[in-house]
C-alpha cells in the first residue's frame, strides 16, 4: 500500500539584517538521504546606500513519499518591499509569511492527508495565484502606503512551480548560463519588449525602477505563474533587483559555475553586487538539485 | 495605482500640509478661495482677483514647487518656467485657458490663468455607469485634434502638450473641451529615486526615451479615447498593451471604423500613427459620417489572402468523414461513416483501395510499418495491409471503438466504449494487457517515456505503465475527457468537457494549471514552440503558453471547434462546425484563409508537403494548399 510520509520539515523566515557584513546563513542542508535532494544557499545584505534592508526571504526544504519514491519538496520565496518609513520592510516580511502559510496549507498539507493516487487536487498555479493575492490584500490592509515584489518557487522533485509579481527574478542556471524565467513587471521591461529601448540602455534608464504591478496595490492584481523543469545539474536562482540590477548576468553565471557550493555562490554574488556599488538591498537564494 | 506612488527612498516631495490656507493673498492681489487640487508638483487654487472690486473675477493659480536641491538647477528651473509661461501667454484658442500672469517666489512658481468651470473627463467617466456614447467621444476627440493642431503648428517651434489624459481634459459649462495643465509643470520635475509603483498609462513609448513630438500627443489622445470608450484604465494595466484589447473586445458597441482610428493612433512606431492631428481629425469625421448609413456586420472577416482557396483535389466518399486523415509514403488513409477505410494517392486524390468494415469509422487510422490500424463502430480493431488493403487480423472489444490506435514497442494501444484500454500485439492482435476505466474511452492513447496516457468518459486522465498496464496515476477532471492528451517537456496537456484545458505533471499527475474556456473542450491540443493550441465548443481556438496558462491569442470561428488543430509552417489549421477549414497565423491568431466545405468539419487536419488534408461531413476528403 502506497502511503505518504511526513518527513522532516524545516521552515525559516529570515528578515534580512542590517549588518554591514554579509549575513551568515545556516549551512546548506542536504535533506533526503536517497535519490534527489536539494542543496540550498541563501543570503541577504542591506547594500551600501540604504538605511534599511527591505528585502525578505523564506526557505523550507522537506520531502514527500509517493509510490515508493522519495521526492524532495521545497518552498523558496523572495520579496523586495517599497514604501517609506520602514513600511517596505513590513510589506515584504508580511507578504512572505502569508504566501508561505498559504502554500503550505493549499499544497503541502493536503498531500500529507491524501493517501490515494487519485491526485485530483486543484492546479498548483491556482494555489500560487491565491497565495500571492491573499498576501497582496494583507499588505494593502496592513500597510496601505507600501508594496512589495514577490517571487515564490515551489519545487517538487525536478519540477519548479513559480508565482511572480514585480521585478525580483527567477533564473534557470545551466552550463549555458542564466535563463530568466520570470518577466519583470516594470516599465522598462515593456519598453524592451516593444523594441523601444535596449537591455543595455535599460540598466541606466531613469525610470528603470517603475513597476506597474506589485503586491499591496489597490484592486485586483494579476499573478504570473510558470512551470519549469529543472534538468540534471541545473540550479534555480531567486534574487532581488539589488543583485540582477548590479551584476551582469554573465558575471553571475561565472560566479555560480566557479563556486564550490550554493552557499558560497550566494555569498560571492552578494559581494559582487556590493563591489558594483551596492546601491540597493541584495538578496539571493540558489537551489541546486543533486542526485 | 496612479494615486499611489510608492518610493523606496523617503523622498517626500510634497505634503498636503504645505498648501496655502484659504484667505491667503498672493502678490497682494489674488485671494485664495479654495484648493482645487493637489498634484505631484504643487497645488491648484481657485482665487479671486482683488483688482476687480465690482465683480467677482475668478482665476486659477497653479503653484509649482521647485524641489531641485542645487541652486543652479533651481535657477534653471525658474528660467525654463518663465520661458514656457511666455510661450503659453501668446496662445489664443478657445480650448486653452488664458494666461494672465506668472511669478516666482522662493522655491515656488505661480501661473495665474483663466478659471474653467466644468468637470474633467476622468470624473465624468467615474460618474457614468454605462459606456459613454461613441458620437460624444468622437466629438470631443475632434475638438482635441483641433487644439492639438493649433499648438503643433506653433511657430517657430511646435508646442507639445505632453500629458494628455482624461483628467487634463475639461468639459466646460458650454460642453466644450478645454485642455488644462500643459506640460509646463515638467520643468520642475526631479528624478525620483527608488522603486515605485504606477505608470502614466497614456504616454507614448518614445516619451521614455525623452522624445516628445506632435505624434506623441496623438498616441495619448488614442489612449484617452481607448479609456473613454472601454472604461479600461490604462494606469492599472501593463504599459502599452492597448493592442491586446482593442476597444471592441471590451465594448462591442464601438464601431469597427472608430476602433481602427484609435488603434492607428496607438501604434508603437511614431511613423505608423497619423501624420498630424489634422489627419486624425479627418479620419474621425469620416467615422461620424459613415455611422448609421453602412452598418458593418460584427464578425465580418477581412481576408488577407485566399478568398479563393482552391482544393488541390477532393475525393467524395459515400457518408460523412469524421475520421482524421494520415499520410505515409504518399498514401492518405482515412476512415468514413460509409464503413470503409480508404487509401488515396496523397498527390492526386486518386483511389488506391478501400476496406469495408461492418460499421462506421470515426476513429482515425494509424500507420506502422506496412500495417494500417483502425477501429470501427462494429467493435473491432482492424489491422490492414497498407499496400494491398488486405486484412491481417482483427481484435474484438465489447463496444464501439472511437478512440484512435497508436503503436509503440510493437504494441497497439487503443480504447473502447467498453471502458477498456487495450494493449495488443501489432503482429498478431493478441491482447497483451487491458486496463479497465470506469467509463467509455474515446480519447486516444499517447505514449511517452514508457507511460501510456489517455482520458475517459469517467472524467479521469490515466497514466499506465506501458509494460503491464499498472496504474501510475490518475487525475480527475469534473466531466468526460474525450480530448487526446499530448506530452511535451514533462507536461501533459488535455481538454475536458468540464470546459477546461489542463496541464498536468506527466510524471506524477499533479495539476500544474488549467484554463477555462466557455464550453466543453473536445479538441485535442497541438504543441509548438512553447504554445498550446486547442479548440473549444465555445467557438474559439486558443493559443496558450505551455509554462503558464497565459492566453496569447484566441481566434473566434463562427461555430464550435471540436476538430484538433495542426501546426505547420507558421500556421494553425483546424475545422469548425461552421463548415469551414481555417488557416490562422501561428503568432498572431490572424486569419490567413478559410475554406468552406458543405458540412460541419469535426475531422482534424493532417499537414504534409505543403498540403492540408481534412475530411468533412459533406462526405468529402479535401486536399488544400497551405
Amino acid at each position: 500500500m502506497d502511503f505518504l510520509r511526513r518527513a522532516l520539515g524545516k521552515g525559516k523566515l529570515m528578515k534580512a539584517e542590517k549588518e554591514v557584513s554579509v549575513v551568515k546563513s545556516a549551512e546548506a542542508t542536504n535533506v533526503s538521504q536517497e535519490g534527489l535532494s536539494f542543496l540550498v544557499g541563501k543570503g541577504s545584505h542591506i547594500g551600501k546606500k540604504r538605511e534599511h534592508n527591505e528585502d525578505a526571504f523564506f526557505t523550507l526544504e522537506c520531502t514527500l513519499k509517493q509510490n515508493g519514491e522519495i521526492i524532495p519538496f521545497g518552498l523558496f520565496i523572495i520579496a523586495d518591499g517599497m514604501g517609506g518609513h520602514q513600511a517596505g520592510d513590513v510589506a515584504s516580511a508580511l507578504a512572505t509569511r502569508v504566501v508561505a502559510h498559504s502554500l503550505m496549507r493549499r499544497v503541502y498539507l493536503p498531500f500529507l492527508r491524501d493517501e490515494e493516487k487519485d491526485s485530483s487536487r486543484r492546479p498548483i498555479n491556482e494555489a500560487l495565484i491565491e497565495a500571492l493575492s491573499e498576501a497582496s490584500l494583507a499588505v494593502y490592509e496592513a500597510v496601505p502606503d507600501a508594496g512589495t515584489t514577490l517571487t515564490a518557487a515551489l519545487i517538487i522533485g525536478t519540477h519548479a512551480y513559480i508565482g511572480h509579481v514585480g521585478d525580483s527574478r527567477a533564473y534557470l542556471v545551466t552550463e549555458k548560463g542564466l535563463q530568466q524565467i520570470t518577466q519583470d513587471h516594470s516599465l522598462v521591461a515593456r519598453l524592451i519588449e516593444l523594441g523601444q529601448t535596449t537591455p543595455e540602455e535599460a540598466m541606466t534608464h531613469p525610470q528603470r525602477n517603475v513597476l506597474y504591478r506589485a503586491l499591496g496595490q489597490r484592486g485586483s492584481m494579476e499573478v504570473d505563474t510558470y512551470f519549469q523543469l529543472l534538468p540534471t545539474g541545473s540550479r534555480l536562482l531567486l534574487c532581488s533587483d539589488g543583485l540582477w540590477g548590479a551584476v551582469p548576468e554573465s558575471e553571475m553565471a561565472a560566479i555560480i559555475a566557479a563556486a564550490s557550493s550554493p552557499q558560497t555562490a550566494c555569498r560571492k554574488l552578494i559581494e559582487a553586487a556590493i563591489t558594483h556599488g551596492g546601491d540597493d538591498n541584495i538578496t539571493a537564494i540558489l537551489i541546486a538539485l543533486t542526485e | 495605482m496612479e494615486t499611489k506612488r510608492i518610493l523606496r527612498d523617503e523622498t517626500k516631495l510634497f505634503e498636503e500640509g504645505a498648501t496655502l490656507p484659504k484667505g491667503t493673498v498672493l502678490q497682494g492681489r489674488y485671494e485664495i478661495i479654495r484648493t482645487v487640487g493637489i498634484g505631484g508638483m504643487g497645488a491648484v487654487y481657485q482665487v479671486r482677483d482683488r483688482r476687480f472690486t465690482k465683480v467677482a473675477r475668478l482665476c486659477a493659480v497653479k503653484e509649482m514647487i521647485n524641489s531641485a536641491p542645487d541652486p543652479h538647477l533651481r535657477e534653471l528651473g525658474i528660467k525654463n518656467f518663465e520661458r514656457e509661461a511666455n510661450i503659453l501667454a501668446t496662445l489664443n484658442h478657445p480650448a486653452i485657458p488664458k494666461i494672465f500672469d506668472y511669478y516666482s517666489e522662493g522655491n515656488r512658481s505661480y501661473l495665474v490663468l483663466e478659471f474653467i468651470e466644468g468637470q474633467d473627463l476622468e470624473s465624468l467617466l467615474k460618474r457614468t455607469a454605462s459606456f459613454l456614447p461613441e458620437e460624444q467621444i468622437i466629438s470631443w476627440a475632434i475638438q482635441i485634434c483641433d487644439v492639438l493642431s493649433y499648438i503643433h503648428s506653433h511657430k517657430p517651434n511646435p508646442i507639445i502638450f505632453r500629458d494628455l489624459k482624461p483628467s487634463n481634459i475639461m468639459l466646460n459649462n458650454q460642453d466644450r473641451i478645454v485642455l488644462i495643465d500643459f506640460g509646463i509643470a515638467k520643468v520642475f520635475e526631479t528624478r525620483q529615486k527608488g522603486t515605485m509603483i504606477g505608470t502614466e498609462g497614456y504616454s507614448p513609448p518614445e516619451q521614455y526615451k525623452g522624445i516628445a513630438g506632435p505624434r506623441g500627443d496623438l498616441y495619448a489622445l488614442g489612449a484617452t479615447m481607448h479609456h473613454l470608450l472601454t472604461k479600461r484604465d490604462p494606469r492599472h494595466e501593463p504599459p502599452f498593451t492597448f493592442h491586446e484589447c482593442p476597444p471592441r473586445s471590451l465594448n462591442p458597441e464601438v464601431s469597427e471604423r472608430l476602433e481602427a482610428v484609435v488603434m492607428k493612433a496607438l501604434q508603437y512606431e511614431i511613423e505608423d500613427r497619423y501624420s498630424s492631428a489634422e489627419e486624425m481629425k479627418l479620419a474621425l469625421q469620416t467615422v461620424l459620417i459613415a455611422r448609421g448609413d453602412s452598418p458593418v456586420t460584427p464578425g465580418t472577416v477581412a481576408f488577407v489572402s485566399g478568398q479563393g482557396v482552391l482544393p488541390v483535389w477532393e475525393f467524395a466518399c459515400e457518408d460523412e468523414v469524421r475520421s482524421s486523415p494520415t499520410v505515409t509514403e504518399g498514401i492518405l488513409y482515412v476512415g468514413c461513416y460509409d464503413n470503409n477505410l480508404y487509401a488515396l494517392d496523397a498527390k492526386t486524390g486518386q483511389f488506391v483501395w478501400k476496406y469495408a468494415t461492418e460499421g462506421g469509422i470515426a476513429s482515425s487510422p494509424f500507420v506502422w510499418r506496412d500495417m494500417v490500424f483502425v477501429g470501427s463502430e462494429d467493435r473491432l480493431l482492424y489491422s490492414i495491409n497498407a499496400r494491398t488493403g488486405g486484412l491481417a487480423w482483427t481484435c474484438p472489444t465489447r463496444e464501439r471503438i472511437r478512440s484512435s490506435p497508436r503503436v509503440e514497442y510493437n504494441q497497439v494501444f487503443f480504447g473502447s466504449d467498453d471502458g477498456h484500454l487495450y494493449a495488443v500485439s501489432a503482429q498478431s492482435g493478441r491482447v497483451t494487457w487491458k486496463f479497465q476505466a470506469l467509463g467509455p474511452i474515446r480519447s486516444s492513447p499517447v505514449v511517452s517515456d514508457d507511460v501510456v496516457y489517455f482520458g475517459s468518459d469517467d472524467g479521469h486522465v490515466y497514466a499506465l505503465d506501458i509494460q503491464n498496464g499498472n496504474l501510475k496515476w490518475k487525475y480527475r477532471t469534473n466531466r468526460r475527457v474525450i480530448s487526446t492528451p499530448v506530452v511535451d517537456e514533462g507536461l501533459l496537456f488535455v481538454g475536458s468537457t468540464d470546459w477546461n484545458v489542463y496541464a498536468l505533471d506527466a510524471e506524477r499527475g499533479w495539476a500544474v494549471w488549467r484554463f477555462r474556456t466557455d464550453n466543453a473542450v473536445i479538441s485535442s491540443p497541438a504543441i509548438s514552440e512553447g504554445c498550446v493550441y486547442i479548440g473549444s465548443v465555445d467557438g474559439n481556438l486558443y493559443a496558450l503558453e505551455t509554462q503558464s496558462n497565459r492566453l496569447i491569442w484566441k481566434f473566434s470561428a463562427e461555430g464550435q471547434i471540436t476538430s484538433s488543430p495542426a501546426v505547420a509552417e507558421g500556421a494553425v489549421y483546424f475545422g469548425s462546425v461552421d463548415e469551414h477549414v481555417y488557416s490562422v497565423d501561428v503568432k498572431t491568431g490572424k486569419l490567413r484563409w478559410r475554406f468552406k466545405t458543405g458540412g460541419p468539419v469535426p475531422s482534424s487536419p493532417f499537414v504534409a508537403d505543403g498540403i492540408v488534408y481534412i475530411g468533412s461531413t459533406d462526405n468529402k476528403v479535401y486536399a488544400l494548399p497551405t
